[in-house]
C-alpha cells in the first residue's frame, strides 16, 4: 500500500455512482510525484469515471481527493485546472474547426490576459502576449512533430488521428501542470502510430522532469513500456496495484481480463 | 518600386471586384422594369459562380485578407459612390440606410450565434428596445441624440439580462425556444402598453446633432438639394465602422477564442478554466447592445414605430441574414444583408412572398452550403503577420 502522505494526488475512498450502478467504489490510491502510473481494467471498470470525478466534470458519491496537500473533492472543473490537472478525452474532443494554435491555446486560458480592455484596446500588449505564447505553443508541438509546428495556423480536422492526439497533449501540457491525466491516448491508432505517440510522451516526460502523469490505457505493451507503477480496477474496485510485472502475475487481475471464475 | 507593384497586384482584384459590384449595384437599384431586374440578378449570380469556378473569388479573398485596411476603406468608398449616385432619390437612400443599420443589428447577433452559440431569435425584439428608447428619450428628454444611441443599446443590453438566466440554464434548442417566446411577449407587451403608444406607435424626433437636422434635406445653392437620409447613411456607416472594428478585433483576440471554444465543447471549455457563464453573458450582453444601438438609430431615421416593426417574422430575417452569409464572417453579413433586403424592395413581384422564398433559401443553404455564402476563415489574430 503506497503511502498516502507522499502522494500527489490521492483518492480516499473515493466513490461514484449513478442511481444504482457503483462505477468508482471507495478507491484508496495515491500517485507519487513525477511517476507515471497506468490505470487499467476492463471496459467499464469505471477508469474514465475516476477522471471525471478528479477534474470535476462529475461531483462525487463519496469520499475526498486530495493534490498537492488540499483538499479538491468536488472543485469545479475550472478550479481543477487551476490547481495544476490537466486532462485528454477518450474521445478526442478537440476544436476541428480550430487552428492548431488555437487549440493549444485553449489549454492556456489561466496564462493568457481576459481582460475586455486587454483583448480589445491594448492591441500592442496583446501581441506581444501572443508572439510570446506563439514561440512556447511552437516549441512545444516541435516536441511532439517538427513538421506540425510550421502548421500552427491549418484547422485541425485536416489531420489525422495520431496529430490530433500529439496536439491534444500539447493542449493539455501548454499550462505547465503537475499532473497529466491521459485517457487512452492510443484509442484509434495504429500499433506504429501508437508507438511512436509513447516515444513522444516519454521524450516530454524527460524534458519536463516535474511533471506527474496517469495514464487510463488499454494495451499491455504501453503500460509495461512507459509505466512505473499501475493500479486496476475491475467493476470500480481497485483490485491490485504494483509494477506492471507483478501486476500482470496477479491471480484476481488475470480472472478480470479473462473472466476466468 | 517592386513592392509597390507586389502589394497593388494584391489590391487589384479586390478593387476590381469593388468597382464591378459598385456598377452593378447601381444598376440594379436605378432599374425599374421588373424584366430588367430579374435579368440583372440571373447576372450576378452567373458571374459570381464564373468567377467562384475560374479562382477569381480566391483572389479576391486574398485582397481582403492581406490589405485589409485599404479594402475596408474601398468598400466605404464604394458605398459613399452609390450613395453619391443617387443624392436625391429618397426610396434608394432609404433602402441603404436600413441596409447598413441591420448589418449592424446582425453584428451583434453575430456575436451571440456565430461566436457564442447563443442562437437568439428575439433580435428584432432587442432592436425594438433600441427604438423605443429612442423614441422616449426625444420626445421626453434632452439627452444628445449621439448618447441616445447608446442609451437605446444599453437598454437592450439590461433588457436582455432579464433573458440571461433561462437562456445560461438551457442549451442550444431550449435557450432559441426562451428567447423565441420573449420575441412574441416582447410584441404583445408593446400593443397593451398605452404610455408606449399601444398597437399605433410613437413617434420619434430625427436625430440632432450640434444643431444640424437629420431630417431635413440638404439644400447646397438654388437647386440643388440632397436627400436628408444621406445624413443617415453617413452616421450609419461611422457607426458601422466602429462596430464592425470592435466585432473583428473581439474574434482576433483571446476572447474571440473563448467564445469558439465554449460554441464547439463546453465540457472540454470548461476543463481549461473557461468560465462558460461569464462569456456567454459577455456574448450575450455585447450583441443585445449592438442590436439596440441600431435600433436607436433606425427609429430616428423613420420617426414613427409601431409594434408591427418588430415581429418574430423580423427576427428570423436577422437570423436568416446571418445563415445566409457564413456563420461568424461579418462581411458575410454585409452580402447577405444587402441580398435580403434590397432583392424584394426592388423585384416586387416576389415582395408578397417573401417570408416563403427567405425560408426556402434557408432550408437551401444549410443543405446544400451550411458554412454559408462566404464561410469564416481560420482566426488571424495579427492580419498580415508571420512567424519568425
Amino acid at each position: 500500500m503506497t503511502g498516502a502522505a507522499d502522494g500527489l494526488l490521492v483518492s480516499r475512498d473515493v466513490s461514484k455512482r449513478f442511481g444504482g450502478l457503483i462505477a468508482v467504489d471507495s478507491l484508496d490510491m495515491a500517485v507519487r510525484p513525477q511517476e507515471i502510473l497506468g490505470l487499467i481494467g476492463p471496459n467499464g471498470s469505471g477508469k474514465t469515471t475516476f477522471f471525471n470525478v478528479v477534474t470535476g466534470i462529475y461531483p462525487t458519491s463519496g469520499g475526498v481527493v486530495e493534490f498537492d496537500g488540499k483538499d479538491i473533492t468536488d472543485f469545479s472543473p475550472q478550479a481543477v485546472y487551476r490547481a495544476g490537472i490537466a486532462r485528454t478525452f477518450q474521445r478526442s474532443r478537440l476544436s476541428l474547426s480550430l487552428s492548431v494554435f488555437d487549440n493549444v491555446m485553449v489549454g492556456n486560458h489561466m496564462r493568457l490576459d481576459q481582460g475586455l480592455w486587454f483583448n480589445l484596446v491594448a492591441r500592442k500588449d496583446f501581441k506581444r502576449q501572443f508572439e510570446e505564447n506563439f514561440e512556447r505553443a511552437r516549441d512545444l508541438v516541435k516536441v511532439f512533430d517538427p513538421p506540425l509546428a510550421d502548421r500552427m495556423f491549418e484547422a485541425v480536422g485536416t489531420f489525422p488521428m495520431i496529430d490530433r492526439r500529439r496536439i491534444e497533449i500539447c493542449r493539455a501540457l501548454i499550462s505547465r501542470p503537475k499532473l497529466l491525466l491521459l485517457d487512452e491516448p492510443s484509442a484509434g491508432m495504429t500499433h506504429d502510430e501508437t508507438k511512436a505517440l509513447m516515444d513522444d510522451i516519454l521524450e516530454i516526460k524527460g524534458r519536463l522532469e516535474d511533471l506527474t502523469i496517469i495514464i487510463i490505457e488499454h494495451e499491455m505493451g504501453v503500460i509495461e513500456r512507459i509505466t512505473d507503477t499501475c493500479v486496476v480496477l475491475n467493476f470500480g474496485q481497485k483490485i491490485c496495484e504494483g509494477p506492471y510485472r507483478e501486476v500482470a502475475e496477479d491471480r484476481l487481475v488475470q480472472e478480470a481480463y479473462l473472466g476466468i471464475q | 518600386m517592386s513592392r509597390a507593384r507586389a502589394m497593388f497586384a494584391v489590391l487589384l482584384p479586390g478593387i476590381g471586384s469593388a468597382v464591378a459590384v459598385t456598377v452593378y449595384v447601381i444598376l440594379l437599384l436605378a432599374v425599374e422594369s421588373q424584366a430588367a431586374i430579374a435579368a440583372l440578378l440571373v447576372a450576378g449570380v452567373v458571374a459570381v459562380l464564373a468567377a467562384a469556378r475560374f479562382g477569381g473569388m480566391a483572389r479576391i479573398g486574398r485582397s481582403f485578407a492581406e490589405r485589409e485596411n485599404a479594402m475596408n476603406l474601398v468598400i466605404i468608398l464604394a458605398v459613399l459612390a452609390v450613395t453619391g449616385f443617387f443624392y436625391e432619390d429618397h426610396f434608394i437612400l432609404l433602402l441603404m440606410a436600413t441596409v447598413i443599420i441591420y448589418v449592424i443589428a446582425c453584428l451583434g447577433l453575430n456575436l451571440q450565434f456565430g461566436y457564442a452559440g447563443v442562437l437568439n431569435f428575439a433580435g428584432a425584439a432587442f432592436f425594438g428596445v433600441g427604438c423605443y428608447t429612442a423614441a422616449v428619450l426625444t420626445k421626453n428628454t434632452a439627452v444628445p441624440h449621439l448618447l441616445i444611441l447608446v442609451a437605446g443599446g444599453v437598454m437592450a443590453a439590461v433588457v436582455g439580462s432579464l433573458l440571461i438566466l433561462p437562456v445560461l440554464r438551457t442549451r442550444s434548442h431550449y435557450s432559441a425556444v426562451v428567447t423565441i417566446a420573449f420575441a412574441l411577449l416582447f410584441k404583445i407587451f408593446l400593443e397593451v402598453n398605452d404610455t408606449l403608444g399601444g398597437p399605433q406607435g410613437l413617434p420619434v424626433d430625427g436625430m440632432n446633432v450640434l444643431g444640424w437636422e437629420f431630417n431635413d434635406d440638404i439644400e447646397i445653392g438654388e437647386n440643388f438639394e440632397i436627400a436628408f437620409y444621406v445624413n443617415y447613411i453617413v452616421v450609419g456607416l461611422i457607426v458601422l465602422a466602429l462596430a464592425f472594428t470592435f466585432v473583428r478585433r473581439l474574434e482576433r483576440s483571446w476572447v474571440g477564442l473563448n467564445l469558439d471554444a465554449l460554441r464547439l465543447d463546453e465540457t472540454a471549455a470548461a476543463c481549461f478554466g473557461l468560465n462558460i457563464t461569464r462569456w456567454k453573458i459577455t456574448a450575450f450582453t455585447l450583441g443585445n447592445f449592438l442590436t439596440g444601438v441600431a435600433g436607436a438609430l433606425y427609429a430616428m431615421m423613420l420617426g414613427f414605430i409601431a409594434p408591427t416593426n418588430f415581429t418574430f417574422g423580423d427576427s428570423l430575417i436577422l437570423v436568416s441574414i446571418i445563415l445566409l452569409g457564413g456563420i461568424g464572417n461579418p462581411w458575410g453579413l454585409v452580402v447577405a444583408t444587402t441580398i435580403l433586403i434590397i432583392v424584394p424592395e426592388k423585384l416586387q413581384v416576389i415582395q408578397e412572398y417573401r417570408f416563403l422564398l427567405f425560408g426556402a433559401m434557408v432550408i437551401l443553404i444549410l443543405l446544400f452550403r451550411p458554412e454559408g455564402l462566404l464561410p469564416r476563415p481560420l482566426r488571424t489574430y495579427l492580419p498580415g503577420w508571420q512567424p519568425k
